[in-house]
């Protein structure tokens, strides 16, 4: 009961530090928008919208959520409030959870946003919703650690961004979001396999299109395989890194 | 009844012995302080035993339970105040002391009703509301130490709980600590200001290059230094010419006549006043005080450690701090 009252209020100092931030909330928001207008705007045809959709919502996640984790970790560890919260009797994984979950919210948000741009462009009808928002919540959950995984091997917060990116970058070409993977080289696939975001994108274009390649309990496990990869990983470095 | 105690406490970064082996305890309602120069590993000492850095080796004990390996649930009963704020900048001061009371499980109207309170106790009832980044240095060390105490811990640990505050401020916070003392609170702190040691301090341990040198009570350190018993006594007249008969009589004692109406008697073994006073008023000397003189505690420290005061602050902090001299109260 005490350690969830303490996972409540980081979660929501977090909300109002951070998120709720007006600058926070367009930074937040432009992701997605510029994701949005980028490939919609410039594909008339109404049915290729649909085709870009998972995509765009993959991407939007991604940006969304990896982008909040320098701030809410990396800064706050350089301005040593980080500290405060390594001394309080709650777990390193209940705190980790309370730090992630702001930004996993924020992430299925974003992804609504280009949901909500393409309602009114194209017809919305046939799609999985319930498919939709698991797999949504998946990639945000995955991608909030993946930032996770970035914000506590780095200690500036621009080598967090630019860490980031490292992951982020590759990802827009080898996830199968706007090239299937399948039409990648030979050589350079195994990488598509290697990284979560192929799986949560499979899993939205069956979701949206019923077009995915990969089985969904496969891509499902994986997401969940990395998950659990992404966030031991991270709290095995914050013990090492942080707790010196 | 012993709060914490450590055992053999050791900590190496890579190869280099900051901590090496220290034993200690503190006991239940007491100030017990740690005195030594800047890198002398008081930080990391309360670093270790509040969970911000592994134990290379030895043992901690809160309330007779090891917790070693497992900090958590013994967090619950320290309040920490660490030497640079850790607090959140954009956070008013109130909502800082609350964020830190639900850090240990407060409810909101228990955290809330004790954030008052201590900004009341604390005088900052006037910046309450105001961005705790707008907050002066002074102000930004007492709410730290507020935010240390607002679960009512077992044991709050102060480190270095003056530095690089100014003289004012300081004052305010040293009457807060012995303020919190008296009200119960079992404190440890950590301080390179012999003086700031010697006036709060009940017990304390010298520390140097990661070694406890000496530790026990002010008096026991005190009594370590005393070279000889002076007695310092106040007269009302002029004692030169009297220097003969008063050897004559009290052969066993030297004297050092002072500057003004005053005499200081030396001796080996403790030794009886009547005597020597009545010696004074059958020469019409009145006596006004006698005094015991005691070594202070940077003879002893200076003694015990060979590290002259003004080499405590040698590697950081700023020069214009000259301890806390001036903010006797
Ligand atoms: N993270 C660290 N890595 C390497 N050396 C450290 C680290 N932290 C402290 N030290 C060293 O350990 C010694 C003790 O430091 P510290 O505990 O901060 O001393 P104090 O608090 O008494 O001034 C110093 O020599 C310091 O340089
Ligand atoms: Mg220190």
């Amino acid at each position: 009961m005490k350690a969830w009252i303490a996972f409540g209020n980081i979660f929501m100092k977090d909300m109002r530090s951070y998120y709720l931030k007006p600058p926070n909330i367009s930074w937040g928001l432009i992701f997605p928008i510029a994701w949005t207008l980028m490939f919609f705007l410039r594909s008339p045809v109404p049915l290729e919208v649909r085709d870009l959709l998972p995509g765009v919502m993959s991407l939007s996640i991604l940006f969304g959520t990896t982008s909040m984790l320098a701030v809410t970790i990396t800064f706050e560890r350089k301005s040593r409030s980080f500290d405060r919260l390594l001394l309080a009797p709650i777990s390193l994984n209940l705190l980790m959870l309370a730090k992630t979950t702001g930004a996993i919210m924020f992430g299925v948000i974003n992804a609504f946003v280009p949901i909500l741009f393409a309602s009114f462009l194209t017809d919305l009808s046939g799609i999985n919703w319930p498919l939709v928002l698991g797999s949504v919540i998946f990639i945000a959950i995955t991608s909030t650690f993946l930032g996770l995984f970035v914000a506590v091997s780095v200690s500036q917060v621009f080598e967090a961004q630019t860490f980031s990116n490292f992951f982020r970058f590759p990802m827009l070409f080898l996830c199968g979001l706007f090239i299937p993977v399948a039409d990648l080289p030979v050589f350079i696939r195994p990488l598509s396999y290697i990284l979560p975001l192929t799986y949560g994108a499979d899993i939205l274009k069956t979701a949206v299109n019923n077009n995915g390649v990969l089985s969904l309990s496969l891509s499902f496990l994986m997401l969940l395989l990395f998950t659990a990869f992404l966030f031991s990983y991270s709290i095995y470095n914050v013990n090492r890194r942080w707790i010196l | 009844m012993k709060i914490i105690e450590a055992e053999n406490l050791t900590k190496t970064f890579n190869g280099f012995t900051a901590v090496n082996g220290v034993n200690f305890h503190i006991n239940r309602g007491e100030i017990f302080g740690f005195l030594g120069p800047n890198g002398a590993g008081k930080t990391t000492i309360i670093n270790m035993l509040t969970g911000l850095a592994k134990i290379t080796a030895g043992q901690v004990k809160l309330l007779g339970e090891d917790y070693t390996r497992s900090v958590k649930k013994a967090q619950a009963l320290m309040g920490i105040v660490p030497d640079e704020s850790n607090l959140y900048e954009e956070l008013s001061g109130r909502e800082n002391l609350c964020f830190c009371g639900a850090l240990y499980g407060m409810e909101k109207g228990l955290r809330e009703a004790r954030a008052d309170r201590l900004l009341e106790q604390f005088e900052l009832v006037e910046a309450a509301g105001r961005p705790f980044r707008a907050y002066s240095k002074g102000m930004k060390r007492k709410l730290a130490i507020a935010a240390g105490i607002i679960h009512q811990p077992e044991i709050l640990f102060l480190d270095e709980p003056t530095t690089g505050i100014d003289v004012g401020f300081a004052r305010q916070i040293r009457k807060l600590i012995v303020d919190l003392h008296r009200r119960g609170t079992t404190i440890f702190l950590t301080t390179h200001y012999i003086e700031e040691a010697e006036r709060l301090c009940e017990r304390l341990a010298f520390i140097v290059r990661g070694k406890i040198v000496r530790e026990g009570t002010v008096d026991e350190l005190m009594k370590e230094a005393q070279r000889d018993n002076i007695v310092r006594f106040t007269l009302g007249g002029d004692f030169s010419g009297l220097a003969g008969e008063f050897k004559a009589r009290f052969p066993g004692y030297a004297i050092q006549a002072g500057q003004d109406s005053g005499v200081s008697i030396h001796a080996p073994a403790p030794f009886p006043l009547l005597p020597l006073v009545q010696f004074f008023e059958e020469r019409s000397l009145p006596v006004y005080e006698a005094k015991i003189v005691r070594p202070s505690l940077e003879e002893v420290f200076v003694k015990i450690t060979g590290i002259e005061p003004q080499k405590m602050q040698n590697q950081q902090g700023p020069k214009s701090m000259k301890g806390p001299q001036g903010a006797r109260s």
